[in-house]
């Protein structure tokens, strides 16, 4: 295809991510560099009978000029980047100091806001993503197993808690988690404990998010290890067999391999879409307990004072972040690439 | 269909599985039913302290409003809180950017499968990490642009917005699928006189439906199930569905508020179900074609 008959059909889709994924990007980083204007302070002298008092009061009007003229903010340079509620260089070298030990350590630094965000995002990330993995192919090996009637019903049931709006399913748990919900209820009799409630504790409130993050996307990798499970070549399954593998080993040394790519596609993708994590703390109402980044961010821009410079350098941290978690793959893609071409 | 040597299962392992796949059913479909139950039941027996039972046999339901059901969550959310406002400006957003992204990554995504050239491969490579980054953090990069220009809160923003973001997806799907329509059918078509474009038209567009109805289907979940996005940008009058159904969250202190937002919960995921049970062929498909190919 000529370079210009490409630029006209690429122009409408690259044009869109151009306007409104690139600039972005350059907008968030430099939104992270400026921060808003201070009110103008202006010195006003009072004079009475008995003399003059010098006091100070805000500028109102002086302020708004200001603000409008500049929208951007005044420069501040990496200051945003390493305050308390970003990187906080000065107060993890303030823990480092006088920490007792390492755990302590790790504890007191988990406190800062960003911090807190990241280790809750990472968390996350690093449980929901194999154990959703692992629940799907289990699942897809069932299903497998059943007779062809069955099976149509069945991966239509296990789609539900994919395809369902995040923040509504999340929604649906919650309210069946609830002290009066349900599930709730049936906690506090198994605990023996009437006081228990998922929203009072943050290991539970955790627990809870990670059980929605599997409920909500072992369907993804159930579809995707079923497609995959009828394409395992049979020739080899049963001269397997005739070889003497048992069923474990069967599984072990044909199918796995056998699902192999799809695994590190999944796991690709899963860490995206997990890394974002983000309705199901609006659903829960966790965001005393369970903060991510996304859900930092969303703080920062919503209510009303909307700290767009500190969201803005908590986005920059984000996205760095997923590009690292992803580059493994970037490379990969980059080298397999190359060997086409060569 | 005689059954495989290899597929012969011994008898406990069986019962295993069977009970495994028994429970994830129920993990995957009593909350649903159970929600759908108790839409119509009022709040003091959808969370009841009392006893659990009350949310089957809704004892408050039947002493507040004379039946064992009632459907004045549902009149609450869509009358009174005008729920259907929200429901119009979902469809609007959704239709919009169900079509505006077919088109733009059809067209794109049929030039990025027909170009042998490096910079296809970038361009492919980079809506990659497009597609990684969280949606809010372009929400932040918008907000002081968008209240400058005075484009914050209009659905036309949203909507442009949300297909910016679906175009990655689109373009690695639809290229993905493009790819394996032979090359000499449009490539045959131009021998005979035909412009890229009339080849396109001409010999693409009527063999593509397969894949972009699959793509289309995803689209329309993406921007179906937005919340980043249409909650910051878009004004309390031009609330989608999702955000809206936020909204009824922060004021539970009212009485009755809580049903609002369960029987909306149901009303939003019923489209839902019904597009899996007419599209399941096709969601399946275009998600093993994506790691298949991918």
């Amino acid at each position: 295809m000529k370079h210009k008959t490409f630029l006209w059909f690429f122009l409408p889709s690259g044009m869109a991510m151009f306007l409104f994924i690139a600039m972005p990007i350059v907008s968030v980083l430099t939104q992270s560099v400026y921060a808003p204007h201070e009110q103008v302070i202006r010195e006003v002298e009072n004079c009475t009978l008995f003399g003059c008092s010098k006091a100070t009061q805000i500028d109102q009007e002086a302020t708004r000029a200001l603000r409008d003229a500049e929208p951007m903010g005044r420069f501040v340079g990496p200051s945003i980047y390493t305050d308390r509620n970003h990187l906080a260089f000065a107060e993890i070298a303030g823990i480092w100091r006088n920490a007792s030990g390492l755990g302590d350590f790790f504890g007191q630094v988990t406190n800062l806001p960003f911090y807190d965000a990241l280790s809750f995002t990472l968390t996350y990330t690093a449980l929901v993503t194999p154990l959703s993995l692992a629940f799907g192919l289990i699942i897809a090996l069932a299903v497998n197993a059943l007779p062809q009637l069955f099976r149509g019903p069945v991966i239509f049931v296990s789609l539900l808690p994919m395809i369902v709006t995040p923040l509504v399913g999340a929604l649906i748990l919650f309210w069946m988690i609830d002290a009066r919900g349900v599930l709730g209820a049936a906690l506090q009799a198994l605990a023996g404990d009437p006081g228990l409630s998922i929203k009072a504790s943050t290991p539970l409130m955790w627990t809870m998010l990670i059980v929605y993050g599997v409920w909500s996307s072992a369907p993804f990798a159930f579809v995707i290890y079923y497609a995959g499970l009828q394409t395992v070549p049979g020739d080899t399954l049963e001269s397997a067999m005739i070889d003497g593998a048992s069923r474990w080993e069967r599984i072990r040394y044909v199918i796995l391999p056998h699902l192999l790519p799809l695994t590190t596609f999944m796991a690709l993708i899963k860490i995206m879409d997990n890394f974002r994590v983000f309705e199901p703390i609006v659903s829960f109402s966790a965001g005393a307990h369970a903060k991510s980044l996304s859900y930092f961010i969303y703080s920062d821009l919503g209510g009303e004072t909307r700290l767009l410079s500190s969201a803005a350098a908590t986005s920059v941290l984000t996205i760095a972040g997923i590009i690292v978690l992803i580059s493994p793959v970037l490379v990969r893609t980059w080298h397999a690439f190359g060997r086409v071409r060569a | 269909m005689t059954t495989r040597v290899a597929d012969r299962r011994p008898m406990i392992l069986r019962v295993v599985m069977s009970s495994f796949l028994v429970l994830w059913l129920i993990v995957a479909a009593f909350p649903f039913l159970w929600t759908l139950w108790g839409s119509f039941k009022v709040e003091g027996d959808f969370f009841s302290k009392a006893d659990w039972l009350n949310a089957l046999t809704g004892p408050l339901t039947i002493a507040e409003t004379g039946g064992s059901f009632t459907s004045s969550g549902y009149y609450g959310a869509w009358v009174q809180e005008e729920f259907w406002r929200a429901a119009m400006n979902s469809l609007t957003v959704v239709v919009c950017v169900v079509c505006i992204s077919l088109t733009f990554g059809t067209l794109g995504g049929y030039a990025l499968s027909r170009s042998p050239y490096r910079y296809a491969f970038w361009l492919l490579l980079i809506s990659l990490v497009f597609r990684a980054m969280p949606p809010i953090t372009l929400v932040s990069g918008y907000l002081l642009p968008f209240f400058e220009w005075n484009l914050w809160g209009h659905l036309p923003t949203a909507i442009i917005v949300l297909v910016a973001i679906n175009q990655p997806f689109t373009l690695w799907m639809l290229t993905s699928f493009f790819r394996n329509i032979p090359k000499d059918l449009d490539e045959s078509a131009m021998m005979d006189g035909c412009s890229r474009f009339q080849a396109f038209r001409h010999v693409i567009i009527p063999v593509m439906w397969p894949g972009v109805i699959t793509t289309g289907l995803f689209s329309f979940l993406l921007a179906y199930n937005d919340f980043a996005v249409t909650a910051m940008l878009l004004s309390k009058e031009n609330q989608t569905m999702i955000p809206k159904i936020a909204s009824f969250l922060g004021t539970t202190q009212t009485k009755g508020n809580v049903m609002f937002a369960v029987s909306s919960v149901i009303s939003v995921t019923a489209p839902l179900f019904l597009l899996v049970m007419f599209f399941q062929r096709q969601i399946v498909s275009g998600l093993t074609a994506g790691a298949v190919k991918g």
